[in-house]
Order: C-alpha cells, then sequence, then structure tokens
C-alpha cells in the first residue's frame, strides 16, 4: 500500500492516493507539443469543445423532448421554442453545433492528408479519427429523425432502405432495424435511444481511443518534421525554450487553442444567432407524413457527397459504390505507398495535385449531391465527379509508389 | 503569421463555397421561381395560364370586372344592398358546403378592391378555382350570382366595404378572417370553428367534456372542408420556417402559379392584409425572434472580448518561445 501521512493541503491529500502531480506532469505540463505549429491544430480542442457544447444543449433538450410520433414535432418546434425558457438558444446551439462539428472534422481530415499526419507510426490516429467520423455520421442520423418532420421521415426511409442491398431484396433487415414495415413509434423510439445513449457513450471512447493513440507518435508539426522528443523536452525543461522544438500542453499549447476557439465560438453564435436556417431544412418544418414524398429527399450537407456518389448509378452497382465511399478513407495510410512524411506540396507535384483534386472532387459531389437529379447537367458532373473520386483512389498507390525519396 | 493568415483564407474560401453551393445556389435551383404580380388583380396571369377553351371566358370576366371598377360606387346604397351578403356573412355563421363564411368585419382593409369585385361577380372565377366547379358541384358562394346582379350595386357593395370595414386589423384577425376558415393553426390554439375555449375537467373522472364536446365539433367541420377540398388544409403553425417568404407571397396571391390544379382559392388580400397575413405567420412560426435579437449582440460581445483576451494570453506565453 502507498504511504498515507497526514495531507498539508487537500493537494497533497488528493497527491497520496490518484498522484495527481504526476498525473498534472503526464496530461499537461510534461506532455509535448511541437512548437512549429498553425491555427489547423487547434481543430481537435475545438472539435472537443463542440462535441461539449452538443452534450450539454443535448441534455437541456433532452428534458423537454417528448420521443412519441404524435408528440416529437411539436414538443421541438412548440414546447422547446415557445414554453421553455432559452429553449430556443439550447436548440439552435445543437443544431447550428451539430452542422459545424462536421465542418471542422472535415478541416481536421484534410489537414492530416495534407501534412501526411496519418504515416509512420501515426496509423492508428487515423483510424480512430475515422472511427469517430462513422460514428459522428451515426450520431447525427439519429439525431435527425427525432424531430420527426418529413425530411426527418423520408431520410429514415430512404437510408433505411439502402440495407434492404438493392438486388439482394433483404426487406427483412430492413424490418428488423425499422422496427415495423415503415418508419413508425418503433423506429423513433430505437433512434431516439441510439442518439441520447448508445452513440454518445461509443463516441466518447472514440474520443478517449483518439486522444490515446496520438500519445506515443506524437502530434505531427508544419513541416512534417521528425525530432528527438526527448532532447527536446530536456532543453524546454532546462529553460532553453527558444532552443526548444517543443512547448507544453498547458498552459502552452492551450493558450493558442483557447484563442482559435474564442475566434471559432464567434463564427459560432453569430450562427445560432443570425443564420440558424442553414442548419435546419425547411422540410422539416412539415411534419412527418407517409402519405406525402418530399418533392426532393436530400441528406444534410455533411452526408451530400457520398450520397452523389450512390446517385448517378445503376441500384446494385449504386450500393456497392456508396458502400465503398464510406470506408474507403480508412485506407488512406494503407494505399499511400510512398515512404515520405511531408507536408503535400513537398511531396512532388502528383500527391499535391492528388490533394487538391480530392478536396475539390468531394467539393462538387457535395454541390451536386443537393441539385435536383433530374437536369442532365448537374447529373453528368455528378457523374463525372463520381467516377473521378474513384479514379484519384485507385491512382493513389500508383502516384505514392513512382513518388521520389524526399533525402533527410 | 503572415503563413498562418494565407492558411486562413484558403479554409475561409473553400467554406464559403461550399456554403454558397449547398445553400443559396442549390435552394435557387430547387424550386421554380415564380414573380409576384404585385397583388394586382385584374386576371393578367389567369388569361395567360388558361386553356384554350377557357381563355376566351376569362377575357370576358376580367374585361367586365375592369368595367365595373370604373364605376362609381354609392357607399349608402351598398350599406343597403350589403344585407344580401350579412345573410350568410356574419358572427353566427354555420358551415356552408365546406365553408363557414368568414365575417367581414376587416373586408375593406384585408382584400384588394378588384378583387373584391371579381368575386361577387362570379367567386370561383375570382378565386381561379373554376377548375373545380366545371361539372356539376357549384362554389358555396356560387348563389351571389343570381342574387347581385347589376354592376352598379356590385360598385357600391366594394365601395361600402372600402369605406366603412377597413378598420385597422390585428394581425391575428387578419389571419382568422382570410385564411382560418380551413387553415388551422394550432401553436395559437386556433381551429376552423374557432380559439379552443379554456374548459375544465371533471375533477373526479378526470374527462373534461367541453372539451370533448368541441373537439368533436372540430373534427366534423374538418371533415366537411376535407371533403370540399379533396383533402385537409394543412395547420400552418410553423409554415413560414418550411417555405420562403417569396414563395408564401406569391402562393397567397395566386395559388396555381405555384401548384397548378390546387383547390386552394385566391383569396385576393390587398398590401395591408397580405402584411398582416404574413406577419401573423411568422410570429407563430419563429416566436422567438424577438428574444434572439435582444440577446445575440451580447453574447457575440462576450466572445469578441473572450477572444481578446485569449490573445493576450496566448501573445504572453509565446513571446519568448521564438
Amino acid at each position: 500500500m502507498a504511504r498515507i501521512e497526514n495531507a498539508k493541503s487537500i493537494g497533497e491529500w488528493l497527491d497520496q492516493r490518484i498522484a495527481i502531480e504526476t498525473l498534472k506532469k503526464v496530461m499537461q505540463t510534461e506532455y509535448w507539443i511541437p512548437k512549429n505549429i498553425n491555427f489547423l491544430w487547434a481543430m481537435g480542442m475545438v472539435l472537443a469543445a463542440t462535441f461539449g457544447i452538443l452534450l450539454v444543449s443535448g441534455i437541456f433538450l433532452l428534458m423537454y423532448y417528448n420521443p412519441s410520433v404524435d408528440l416529437a414535432f411539436d414538443s421541438v418546434n412548440y414546447t422547446i421554442m415557445t414554453e421553455v425558457g432559452y429553449g430556443w438558444l439550447w436548440r439552435h446551439v445543437h443544431g447550428v453545433g451539430a452542422s459545424l462539428v462536421f465542418l471542422i472534422i472535415y478541416i481536421h481530415m484534410f489537414t492530416g492528408i495534407y501534412y501526411g499526419s496519418y504515416k509512420k507510426g501515426r496509423e492508428l490516429i487515423w483510424l480512430s479519427g475515422m472511427l469517430l467520423f462513422v460514428l459522428f455520421s451515426a450520431e447525427a442520423f439519429s439525431g435527425y429523425m427525432l424531430p420527426w418532420g418529413q425530411m426527418s421521415y423520408w431520410a429514415g426511409m430512404v437510408i433505411t432502405n439502402l440495407f434492404s442491398g438493392g438486388s439482394l431484396e433483404a426487406y427483412g433487415l430492413v424490418e428488423w432495424i425499422r422496427g415495423d414495415y415503415v418508419p413508425g413509434q418503433a423506429f423513433l423510439t430505437r433512434f431516439f435511444m441510439l442518439h441520447v445513449l448508445l452513440m454518445p457513450l461509443a463516441i466518447i471512447g472514440g474520443i478517449v481511443f483518439h486522444f490515446g493513440t496520438l500519445r506515443i507518435p506524437h502530434v505531427n508539426n508544419q513541416d512534417s518534421e521528425d525530432f528527438d522528443y526527448a532532447e527536446a523536452a530536456a532543453l524546454y525543461k532546462a529553460g532553453k525554450v527558444k532552443e526548444s522544438k517543443v512547448i507544453p500542453f498547458s498552459p502552452v499549447f492551450l493558450s493558442k487553442d483557447v484563442f482559435v476557439m474564442g475566434v471559432y465560438f464567434i463564427l459560432f453564435f453569430f450562427l445560432v444567432f443570425y443564420k440558424f436556417d442553414f442548419a435546419m431544412d425547411p422540410v422539416n418544418f412539415d411534419p412527418a407524413n407517409g402519405l406525402s414524398t418530399p418533392a426532393h429527399i436530400y441528406p444534410e450537407w455533411y452526408f451530400l457527397w457520398s450520397y452523389e456518389i450512390l446517385r448517378p448509378f445503376s441500384k446494385d452497382m449504386g450500393l456497392i459504390a456508396f458502400a465503398i465511399a464510406q470506408v474507403i478513407f480508412f485506407t488512406l495510410p494503407f494505399l499511400d505507398r510512398s515512404p515520405n512524411v511531408a507536408p503535400a506540396n513537398k511531396r512532388g507535384f502528383l500527391f499535391h495535385m492528388w490533394f487538391w483534386l480530392l478536396l475539390i472532387d468531394v467539393l462538387v459531389l457535395t454541390f451536386m449531391g443537393k441539385l435536383p437529379p433530374t437536369d442532365a447537367t448537374f447529373a453528368m458532373i455528378g457523374m463525372v465527379a463520381a467516377y473521378s473520386f474513384f479514379a484519384l483512389w485507385i491512382l493513389l498507390p500508383i502516384i505514392t509508389l513512382i513518388e521520389k525519396k524526399i533525402k533527410e | 503569421m503572415n503563413k498562418e493568415l494565407k492558411i486562413f483564407a484558403v479554409v475561409a474560401a473553400f467554406t464559403l463555397a461550399l456554403y454558397y453551393g449547398v445553400e443559396p445556389y442549390a435552394h435557387s435551383q430547387m424550386h421554380h421561381h415564380v414573380e409576384g404580380q404585385g397583388l394586382v388583380y385584374d386576371g393578367t396571369a389567369d388569361i395567360e395560364e388558361a386553356s384554350k377553351e377557357k381563355e376566351e371566358a376569362k377575357k370576358a370576366f376580367w374585361g367586365e370586372v375592369k368595367t365595373i371598377a370604373a364605376l362609381k360606387g354609392d357607399v349608402a346604397k351598398g350599406e343597403a344592398a350589403f344585407a344580401t351578403c350579412a345573410g350568410c356573412h356574419n358572427d353566427a355563421a354555420g358551415d356552408m358546403g365546406g365553408v363557414i363564411p368568414p365575417a367581414l368585419d376587416h373586408a375593406g382593409s384585408l382584400y384588394d378592391r378588384n378583387y373584391l369585385i371579381a368575386l361577387i361577380k362570379d367567386p370561383a372565377m375570382a378565386m381561379n378555382t373554376d377548375h373545380k366547379f366545371a361539372d356539376t358541384s357549384m362554389h358555396p358562394m356560387g348563389a351571389i350570382k343570381s342574387m347581385m346582379t347589376d354592376n352598379q350595386q356590385i360598385a357600391d357593395v366594394v365601395a361600402y366595404l372600402k369605406a366603412k370595414k377597413n378598420g385597422d386589423v390585428s394581425p391575428r384577425d387578419a389571419y382568422v378572417e382570410s385564411c382560418g376558415r380551413c387553415h388551422a393553426n394550432r401553436y395559437d390554439k386556433w381551429t376552423q370553428v374557432g380559439f379552443i375555449p379554456k374548459t375544465k375537467s371533471n375533477i373526479k373522472t378526470g374527462q373534461d367534456i367541453d372539451n370533448l364536446k368541441f373537439q368533436q365539433e372540430v373534427a366534423v367541420q374538418q371533415g366537411k372542408i376535407a371533403d370540399y377540398m379533396g383533402k385537409l388544409p394543412p395547420d400552418l403553425s410553423m409554415i413560414s420556417r418550411a417555405r420562403s417568404h417569396h414563395f408564401l407571397e406569391t402562393f397567397i396571391e395566386n395559388p396555381q402559379s405555384q401548384l397548378h390544379g390546387t383547390a386552394m382559392p385566391r383569396v385576393g388580400l390587398s398590401e395591408n392584409g397580405m402584411h398582416k397575413v404574413m406577419e401573423y405567420l411568422e410570429f407563430t412560426g419563429d416566436p422567438s425572434k424577438p428574444a434572439r435579437e435582444a440577446a445575440g449582440p451580447w453574447v457575440i460581445g462576450f466572445f469578441i472580448l473572450f477572444t481578446i483576451l485569449a490573445y493576450l494570453w496566448k501573445q504572453s506565453l509565446w513571446r519568448d518561445l521564438h
């Protein structure tokens, strides 16, 4: 047993029992972060903060939301918006946060791709991050069902239908997922459970795992430079902070994070108060009606690129393409065959082009995903973008194999 | 720092492009754009969209409306003739073939003059729902065609409405009188037969018989409206969030322009009437607007201050690092 003596302070008392001093060192003052970083390195903490906001606003909404097909719509649009003090604020914060969390996830992802932060020991950071992306997607989708508007209902119908597997006609599976032939009470209640319990639990686990994977390979830096952390840390501790390549997580790195978060929150609350409409589709303000299909059914913006990959193909091919698109980003550390760990602009013309083309292609897919499929020009652009998406991923191992090794 | 600003500019540019693509641009492509007619009810759109066989009848009808509009109405004579209207349009009115005739207490300020003339001349034509009554059925107000045949009398009645029934109207009354025959607004407790009354339940049984009776009355009336219209017209509590302002205005001005073949009649709102109805729809659809606008600057001001302090803190810690 540890040596327990009379403590002279609360800190000491805690230290004897849970080694709080060591914990503080490991988690904060001697958790070393590279100095050579830009504001994109704050996106992780911005995401954590946004998740915190979603959790808190969600708890407030949960106190008044009613997961019944007859009452859900009115409990959101009337009770919370009118009768609950500041209910409208919590709802708009939750809605805007749900949208912005994906914007930051995408920025975070493409930052990782650009700086090669998925390579050489950092594969698990990438994989756990992609796992979080999938979990957040499930969380977003299940949450979208809850207001029980027209888009909730029909998006629920369309997405669960995908599980019939095209020509496999696995309608039994679809009914099992829905708990009914069509989305109804059983459907709403289980998605409610997923949204407020199972998915948040999994996300919290995922975040812990993601943080854990960072510890040993360390955070990447702006030049993707590999240096000796122990040496750099020793320099810092010796007071040679100018020469050292690292800074402690707290308070130095955190102070920059907090500043970036401040800028982000100005944008966040500007959207909450003056521009929240973008996060709340007008169609979802019509109550769910199984007898009236909306003219266009489309997902929220963050799913549009993969939705567009589903559309231009025949039924079965579309499903296969869609399924591949969902998991293709997981394979990035393995399809990139180059030994170079460097920012995209230092890796030669081909990979540099590949990065920007991928980004633009995903953007084009996103645009086309929301436009009416009846327009021939848009359908054509969407199809080209979908083919290009797969072409880029097929090309990735080839262009990274012929990539020249950068000399140290 | 310079480099960070450049990176920020790239991220911001892509984010704005993304926003433009999925919001303003996508929505502009999703709905076909309908130009408003400035709340002028002269039949121009009706004649344009009419089928070949109907075109002549429409031209003749709106031509006659123009003739009546040129007549000078006599308010006193109009008041006397209005007795014909008051037989149905009164506070105790009951259902007439699917519609409870609205009180006309604010008709003069809610509705356009030209439209009122057209309505008395031929209700189905004025409402642009004549396609519904082509064969056997008759418009619930159709009898007026044989009750008020004299053009001068029509001009007199409209002059009377415009002169004496033009008091200031609240947004709620504007909705009740011009939309509330068919459209409930449950967030404001409005039903097709009136506002939900305050009733008490029997403390021993927990049952509220008066409320049950009222609900039955609503259900019966809704059945009649649904039979007449083809379906129950939607509750409009949230419609201002579900449709754009422009859509609602052009749809109310001429429902056929946005939803061809719809049973919804044109109600002929004047500029003032439209303004009041839209104000009401925005109130029930977005009741938190005043609170939002009051709190917004404070919250954003707080975060600007927060960001300035965070920047100073960051600078103090990073100053000696480079």
